[in-house]
């Protein structure tokens, strides 16, 4: 598999049906799922009423999210040890994406926070702590990219940095959950796990698998993207050579 | 390594952004040789001279040293506060050199400077000061970078003779250089 | 080759620079005793409301004091070309890189955390417990300066990098942020202090390996 992703030529080929198949694939699940969250499923008024809703984006984008850095990570890693420079348009690709998606998170959360925990933020609630510190971590890996003056450096620091972040992220998240645990305020919402009835898990479960497709084909696209500027840049280095 | 040889390069090859700046490129320099390095501005001289260095990796190819060497850059790596004497008696001290940094100073024609801060030098002062590096500690390699710059015709004929008695000992040489050189090089090699 | 004496030379010469550069090292410590000054004043006197966040204050002080001076750290030694013959020993670059980031919490760290029971003092702290507190303060400022010279290090070859190294080095802060609150507190339990130690041990075993692979690449 990896060898396939590793070869240009063989990526574009293949990514050229993938990423559209991926794409229609990933909204068909999400549109269901929604459709199933706003229309089908009843709303539970201990979870806020109707607000519980926002439960069908909140949690595939909190998994998105953790599962993005993790990405932004390995594919780092995979570039730093092999240099495939695939896996360097697929770390460049993962950081806007992923942002998006913890900011997405963050944004249901707020939303679903105000009326069951009447405030917009509530900062005693570990998870969206390490998702907030997620978000920073992303914002610093796109900022560091861009003051970088060639792709290979930009390639080079992006990495170092998703490494060092990367390391750093179980030590956040254990002292973030110690700092929450002593904070306790409010109820900290349960919505995961096994106690959830059926007719809320399926949806969920649907919808988090179409947005893991929807983002690995936003991501194929980012990475054709990237191959073709490429591309067009040896041309114009070629044409500035006079060759 | 072939024996004998202090820098043998293979098939190098270095890429800047999407351009490729040379590829193919073999070089040898042997005790008592000196290469010379032309082409014009972005040729990717000092590219080769950092490959060379270990500073840069290049695209494909390697590099093999014998022992240690020598850098002269473009920069002079004095620090604003430092004198000569202080820039001096700090390598000495990093590399355990039991050379004296005033004897030297006074060899690069810094007696006056010697105790002067390096942002007050002038530009040939600084030059020289970092030159006063090379005869710190004995190493068989030198890579220099346009080491005339900014030097006067005193400082070039001073320059050229540390070279001669370099090569003389056995010592081996690449400079990349514009216009003449003030020395007779074994080959030259054009990029 | 002897590995301690380029390190002493190195250390030697970052002291005498920021030794040199006369006000450039107490900047820091302006900022520092500048930041939490403008607290009184923007929260109110309640000598019981200054006590219950001056230990916080003192926290976001130190962190944001510590990246004041991090741009230059790695930027001025790429400038002048020094880093391109350290670059080139045969010393370990992770070794120079701690050492010179040791040598710039020597000047420029230490100072704030022997500042902090004066401080801590007009924030109405319990002076009793501010002493013990600067171990806290001590170790968690070397971590903030590890973090920060990663930072540094790579953004050393990016013009105006301030904001860029406050932006990746300040996620890094956050354990050290929280286990050194919990542990400057005037009733902080000892394994916060131990968390707080072992999350500085953590960034003193990684810190250097990655300013120093940021180091290769800004001389590249």
């Amino acid at each position: 598999m990896i060898s396939i992703f590793a070869n240009p030529h063989r990526f574009m080929a293949l990514s050229r049906w993938l990423a559209p198949v991926c794409l229609i694939a990933g909204v068909a699940l999400i549109a269901w799922s929604v459709w199933q969250g706003l229309w089908v499923v009843p709303k539970d008024d201990y979870q806020g009423g109707d607000i519980m809703r926002a439960m069908f984006i909140h949690v595939p984008s909190a998994w998105l999210a953790m599962g993005s850095y993790l990405g932004l990570a390995l594919a780092s890693f995979v570039w730093f040890i092999w240099r495939h420079e695939l896996a360097d348009m697929a770390a460049k690709s993962i950081a806007p994406l992923g942002a998006g998606y913890t900011a997405m998170c963050l944004a249901t959360g707020s939303i679903w926070g105000k009326p069951t925990w009447g405030t917009w933020w509530l900062w005693d609630d570990a998870r969206m702590m390490s998702v907030l510190v997620m978000f920073f971590l992303f914002l610093g890996y796109m900022a560091l990219r861009a003051a970088m003056d060639t792709r290979q450096k930009a390639a080079k620091a992006g990495a170092i940095l998703a490494m060092v972040g990367a390391v750093n992220v179980p030590l956040i998240k254990f002292s973030v959950d110690i700092w929450a645990s002593l904070h306790q305020g409010a109820s900290v919402i349960r919505m995961d796990g096994p106690a959830m009835p059926a007719v809320y898990l399926t949806p969920l479960l649907i919808g988090a698998l179409g947005h893991m497709i929807f983002f690995a084909a936003l991501t194929l696209t980012l990475m054709r993207a990237e191959v073709w500027q490429r591309r067009a840049d040896v041309i114009l280095a070629r044409k500035l050579a006079g060759g | 390594m072939t024996d004998g040889l202090l820098i043998e390069a293979d098939g190098l090859g270095a890429v800047r952004g999407e351009r490729i700046l040379f590829s193919g490129l073999h070089l040898t320099v042997r005790p008592g040789e000196a290469i010379v390095l032309r082409g014009p501005n972005g040729s990717g001289k000092s590219t080769l001279l950092r490959i060379i260095a270990g500073l840069s990796q290049p695209a494909v190819g390697e590099v093999r040293l014998d022992g240690t060497h020598h850098w002269i850059g473009h920069r002079n790596a004095i620090k604003p506060h430092e004198t000569p004497r202080q820039h001096l008696q700090h390598w000495a001290r990093a590399w355990g050199s039991s050379a004296d940094p005033v004897e030297i100073a006074n060899r690069m024609g810094l007696e006056r400077p010697l105790d002067v801060a390096g942002r007050l030098l002038s530009a040939g002062q600084r030059r020289r000061t970092a030159l006063g590096r090379l005869l710190l500690s004995e190493r068989p390699v030198w890579l220099l970078d346009e080491p005339f710059t900014a030097l006067d015709t005193n400082g070039r004929a001073l320059l050229a003779e540390m070279m001669a008695t370099h090569r003389a000992t056995g010592g081996g040489i690449i400079a990349a250089l514009h216009g003449e050189a003030p020395f007779e090089a074994d080959r030259e090699m054009v990029l | 080759m002897n590995t301690p004496a380029p390190l002493r030379a190195a250390f030697r010469q970052a002291i005498t620079e920021a030794w040199a550069s006369g006000a450039g090292a107490l900047l820091p410590i302006g900022f520092f005793a500048g930041a939490a000054m403008l607290v009184p004043f923007t929260v109110g006197t309640d000598a019981a409301q200054l006590a219950a966040i001056g230990t916080g204050v003192l926290w976001v002080a130190l962190a944001l004091a510590s990246l004041v001076s991090m741009e230059r750290l790695f930027q001025a030694d790429l400038e002048d070309g020094t880093l391109d013959l350290w670059a080139q020993e045969e010393t370990p670059l992770f070794l120079v890189a701690a050492t010179k980031i040791l040598a710039h919490w020597l000047v420029s760290g230490l100072p704030l955390v022997l500042l902090t029971p004066l401080i801590g003092l007009t924030l109405q702290l319990p002076a009793d417990a501010l002493l013990p507190a600067m171990l806290a303060y001590g170790l968690g400022g070397l971590a903030f300066f590890l973090w920060g010279g990663v930072a540094g290090a790579l953004a050393a070859s990016v013009p105006r990098g301030g904001l860029l190294i406050a932006l990746l080095a300040l996620p890094l802060f956050i354990p050290t942020a929280i286990f050194g609150g919990l542990a400057a507190q005037p009733d902080g339990e000892t394994s916060n202090l131990l968390f707080l130690a072992a999350s500085t041990l953590f960034a003193l075993g990684v810190a250097p390996f990655a300013a120093s692979a940021a180091l290769r690449l800004a001389v590249d």
